[in-house]
């Protein structure tokens, strides 16, 4: 009681002498800005991670060749998360005398999760959109199906033990994926329809999937509970596993955010190093004070510690609060832009602040642990914090020799540069933690720059507007050629034409596969399920050869292949590895001679597997191909179809527009957040900088006493913060430089060096710390002299 | 109050805490403006001048002595002597200023930071700083009141030794009667006005 009273008090004084003004003043710039980018990248953050759920309608499936136990469902909705089964089966459907094969798709309501079906009144139409589902006794064949069965709205067709009539056309659902895992045309029925039918007998071959929506930490409860309830033939799916291309983009966008979030705590920890330091200095004379009257060490510590908590939690409620409204009319700035709408802010951020203002006034280096809590990705996390580490060590060591150097130069300056100068001089300890405080936040602030910049300008080339919208599967060998021909007549724009094979892989390094166990979900599939197999010459563009080499022509019919970066992952497998195939009852050795990074989102014919030519030739296969391919009127490509009656026919124009949706929503992100990060970071410098006012005041109040004029005071002040800030920019912008070509391989991209950047970084900072400079002490230039009275 | 300080004179203003003094010399020194009124310094009306004409007359004709010394910690001794004579852009600081240094006794001491110093070490350096200009006006505000007894006698000394040879004006505020007792005459004040 007596500790809280006198810490309370004493908190007071201070409060009272203004001292702590400044420090509850900068702390709350912090912790507005840190909560300000961390509710943007949560928010933002999770409309991307739903957006990119809509190409497998849910955040999460569950699937199994076996009928889910209902606990599962239970589960699910007990942690909150909406919920939907969706059954698939291979079945034959009639109409009249025609009949066709085609995947049943039972869903219960609520299917899709995530985005919307779109229907028509006539195949291959267009569509509109739609949150309505068949009901009972209703059937919705996709354009393919109803196109091969010839059946219009109002037909009825035969499944299984049931009649169902057709009462609209399935343009596109969200999960038709890219998979091509579904060779079979789409009919789409309600979930209630399905035991009527009885198709489900023993040994048919369904697939059953329960689809999972909902908020992060349910999803990762679920997550937990799936793990601790692990049945064999169960397995989890998510959208990295649905496409590639989505996946590819959500997580790139993802880390971003995270260095965005990084940033902004790291920009706010040097802030308040830099403002705690006096406080903290002077804290210290009370705290020697009080010693001398008596007071013991815990009771001395839990005095300090009390007060810091105290203030920690004041700059917490305040910056939160301006925190959370800064992003609230950020967000409504860019409403325009986000289109959709975005799930409510979280608490993390308020919590990930008041952290932050804890650890930092209690132990100045928490910083590390608290980037580690607030972020998923740690390991990116670490490495980054062992970089700026470095970084922070450099900066040291450079300002400290190069203020000794203009220690040396100053007695040639002239007054006015001689006493800037002289001030950083001896003020080295105070100059150098700022040089390194403004080349930290110069560095992070330009890394972000340099990585915001290439990652928008990798996402804008790489989904061309003319991306191809078509992919044309199993063509005869012998249609090839006049296949490519129709459909250039029709104006397409083909991309290449790839053979493929199925295959299986049964041995790894001489063991058999059943010997080998996976635990991901994806590697299974890899291990169990008959793989697309192609040979080819030529790498295409879309390729990058990450390990090993590509093969030359010499290396033709050699028993080598070349395998995608995440097969080789998910099964373990390195360079050098044999792998033996069977393909079509005939078993082939080879050893792995590159490893591949495959541009999914080219849209162009991609295989996991490619051997070199002279190996497969001998086994039956088909080929693929993928087109830009504007149909003049919808009966074009029916005709095409007829034509071809053995092709399939997939329209990836819905997944485009999918993977353009994330990629569009991403690239708002990084760039909204980098400004926000922006705009934080300059104010948290501000503040850094008030901390030295006092002295500054106590000396330009000398300097005026003694005649000097305005201009001159000013030219001091300059040039104090512009040899900081020239240090701390040269400094700052080479080590971003370097940090950009690092980090830019974690962002998968290619970095390169841009001097006109660097210059702007070096100048910038100049600039920068100049102007923060002048306007934080401006004040001080017309400061009374009369006050050195006394 | 109507007063007027000639040239060559010493004037010591002495008084109770709250007369008024410091408030006094602050306005004959031009550190702040009157609300009413007028003051001359060195033939120039103050308040009709901005802040920097103010400063411009501070550094062409007066100079300074504080109780807390004052001097700019990042800057030698010597530097801090040399400051006046630089900012009212004249000659050879160095060089008058390491004179200077030398007569109050601390020419082995002149690369010194003043946190080098002792306190009568600093008020010397002051004193130099003070008068290197050869102002019209010293003003003194307590220059001995921070500072032991010797080392305040040896400052007082060296005061009025400096202002006899560069014959300038002196204006002093104290509260050592001793002090005030050398001045050519002693101005007392009271409630803030002239007793």
């Amino acid at each position: 009681m007596r500790l809280l009273m006198l810490a309370s008090r004493s908190l007071l004084r201070e409060w009272r002498s203004g001292e702590l003004a400044v420090l509850l003043a900068s702390l709350t710039v912090a912790v507005a800005a840190l909560a300000g980018v961390g509710f943007l990248v949560d928010r933002i953050g999770r409309a991307v991670t739903a957006q990119a759920g809509e190409v497998l309608a849910a955040d999460l499936r569950l699937e199994s060749d076996e009928p889910l136990a209902a606990d599962a469902e239970q589960a699910a909705r007990d942690g909150g998360l909406a919920t939907s089964r969706l059954t698939t089966l291979l079945s034959v459907v009639f109409h009249g005398d025609a009949s066709q094969l085609a995947n049943v798709r039972a869903a219960s309501a609520g299917y899709p999760l995530r985005g919307m079906l779109t229907t028509a009144a006539e195949p291959f139409g267009a569509g509109t959109p739609t949150r309505a589902l068949p009901g009972r006794g209703e059937a919705w064949p996709d354009s393919r199906l109803a196109a091969a069965l010839g059946v219009r709205v109002g037909d009825r067709l035969g499944v299984g033990a049931l009649t169902l009539q057709v009462t609209r056309i399935l343009i596109a659902r969200p999960d038709q994926g890219s998979a091509f895992v579904e060779f079979a045309p789409a009919l789409l029925i309600d979930d209630a329809d399905l035991a009527a039918s009885q198709l489900l007998q023993p040994g048919s071959r369904a697939r059953f999937a329960l689809l999972l929506a909902g908020e992060a930490p349910a999803l990762q409860r679920f997550r937990a509970w799936q793990a601790a309830h692990a049945r064999p033939g169960v397995r989890l799916a998510d959208v990295a596993d649905a496409s590639p291309q989505i996946g590819d983009a959500a997580v790139r966008a993802a880390r971003f955010l995270a260095l965005a979030s990084l940033v902004a705590v790291l920009l706010t920890a040097v802030a308040v190093a830099m403002s705690a330091r006096s406080y903290v200095q002077r804290h210290l004379d009370g705290v020697a004070l009080l010693k001398t009257l008596g007071a013991s060490r815990a009771f001395v510590l839990a005095h300090s510690v009390l007060q810091l908590l105290a203030l920690a939690v004041a700059a917490t409620v305040i910056g939160s609060v301006i925190g959370w409204l800064t992003q609230r009319w950020l967000l409504a700035a860019l409403a325009g832009l986000l289109r959709t709408d975005l799930p409510p802010a979280g608490w993390a951020p308020v919590f990930a602040g008041l952290a932050v203002a804890v650890a930092m006034l209690a132990a100045r280096l928490a910083i590390a642990l608290v980037a580690r809590g607030t972020l998923g990705e740690w390991r990116l996390s670490l490495q980054f914090l062992a970089g700026l580490g470095a970084a922070a060590a450099l900066l040291a060591a450079g300002g400290y020799g190069l203020l000794r150097l203009a220690r040396r130069w100053r007695a040639a300056a002239p007054t006015g540069w001689r006493y800037g100068l002289a001030s950083l001089g001896r003020r080295r300890a105070e100059s150098v933690a700022q040089v390194v405080a403004f080349g930290l936040g110069v560095l992070l602030l330009a890394l972000l720059a340099i990585l915001r910049g290439e990652l928008l300008r990798d996402w804008r080339t790489r989904l061309p507007a003319d991306a191809p919208n078509y992919f044309f599967l199993n063509i005869p060998v012998a249609e090839r050629d006049a296949f490519r021909a129709r459909l250039q007549s029709e104006g397409a724009r083909v991309e290449r034409l790839l053979p493929m094979v199925r295959g299986r892989l049964v041995a790894i390094n001489g063991r058999p596969m059943s010997a080998l166990h996976f635990d991901s979900p994806r590697a299974s599939n890899f291990a169990e399920r008959e793989q697309n197999l192609t040979w080819a010459q030529e790498l295409g563009d879309d390729n990058r050869v990450i390990a090993g080499r590509w093969w030359s022509a010499a290396d033709t019919g050699r028993p080598l292949v070349s395998v995608a970066e995440e097969f080789a992952e998910a099964l373990g497998l390195r360079l050098g590895d044999t792998l033996r195939f069977d393909v079509a009852g005939e078993s082939i050795e080879v050893r792995i001679a590159s490893l591949r990074k495959v541009r999914w989102d080219s849209f162009r014919p991609n295989f996991f597997l490619v051997f070199p030519p002279g190996l497969l030739e001998g086994t039956a296969g088909t080929y693929l191909t993928s087109a830009r391919f504007e149909p003049r009127s919808p009966g074009a490509l029916a005709a095409l179809v007829r034509a071809y009656p053995s092709v399939s026919v997939f329209n990836v124009s819905d997944l485009l527009a999918q993977v353009r949706a994330v990629i569009g929503k991403a690239a708002v992100a990084v760039q909204s957040v980098f400004v926000f990060t922006l705009c934080a970071g300059l104010t948290v410098l501000l503040a850094a900088v008030q901390a030295s006012r006092e002295e500054r005041r106590y000396e330009m109040a000398i300097l005026r006493v003694l005649g000097a004029r305005r201009r001159l005071l000013l030219r001091n002040l300059l040039t104090e913060f512009a040899v900081i800030g020239l240090l701390a920019g040269v400094l700052a912008a080479s080590g971003a430089a370097l940090g950009g070509a690092l980090l830019a391989r974690t962002l998968e991209l290619r970095y390169h060096f841009e001097p006109g950047l660097w210059l702007l970084g070096v100048a910038g900072a100049v600039a920068l710390v100049a102007a923060g400079g002048w306007a934080a002490t401006r004040s001080v230039l017309s400061s009374p002299p009369s006050r050195l009275l006394r | 109050m109507t007063l007027a300080i000639e040239r060559r004179e010493t004037v010591a203003i002495v008084g109770p805490s709250g007369a008024g003094k410091s408030t006094l010399l602050a306005l004959l020194a031009g550190l702040d403006v009157p609300t009413a009124g007028e003051v001359w310094l060195a033939g120039q009306p103050l308040s009709r001048l901005d802040e920097d004409g103010r400063a411009a007359l501070r550094a062409a004709h007066v100079g300074f002595v504080f109780q807390s010394f004052h001097l700019v910690p990042s800057l030698t001794a010597l530097e801090n002597v040399m400051l006046p004579l630089e900012l009212a852009r004249r000659g050879d600081a160095r060089g008058a200023a390491a004179a200077l240094l030398e007569r109050v006794g601390l020419g082995a001491r002149a690369g010194h930071y003043p946190r080098q110093l002792s306190g009568g070490e600093q008020q010397r350096v002051a004193l130099a700083r003070a008068v290197v200009g050869r102002p019209a006006v010293v003003f003194a505000d307590e220059p001995t009141g921070n500072l032991d007894a010797a080392s305040g006698e040896r400052i007082a000394q060296l005061l009025f030794e400096l202002n006899a040879s560069a014959a300038t004006t002196l204006v002093l505020v104290t509260h050592d009667r001793e002090l005030a007792a050398r001045c050519g005459r002693v101005l007392a004040m009271d409630g803030g006005r002239l007793a």
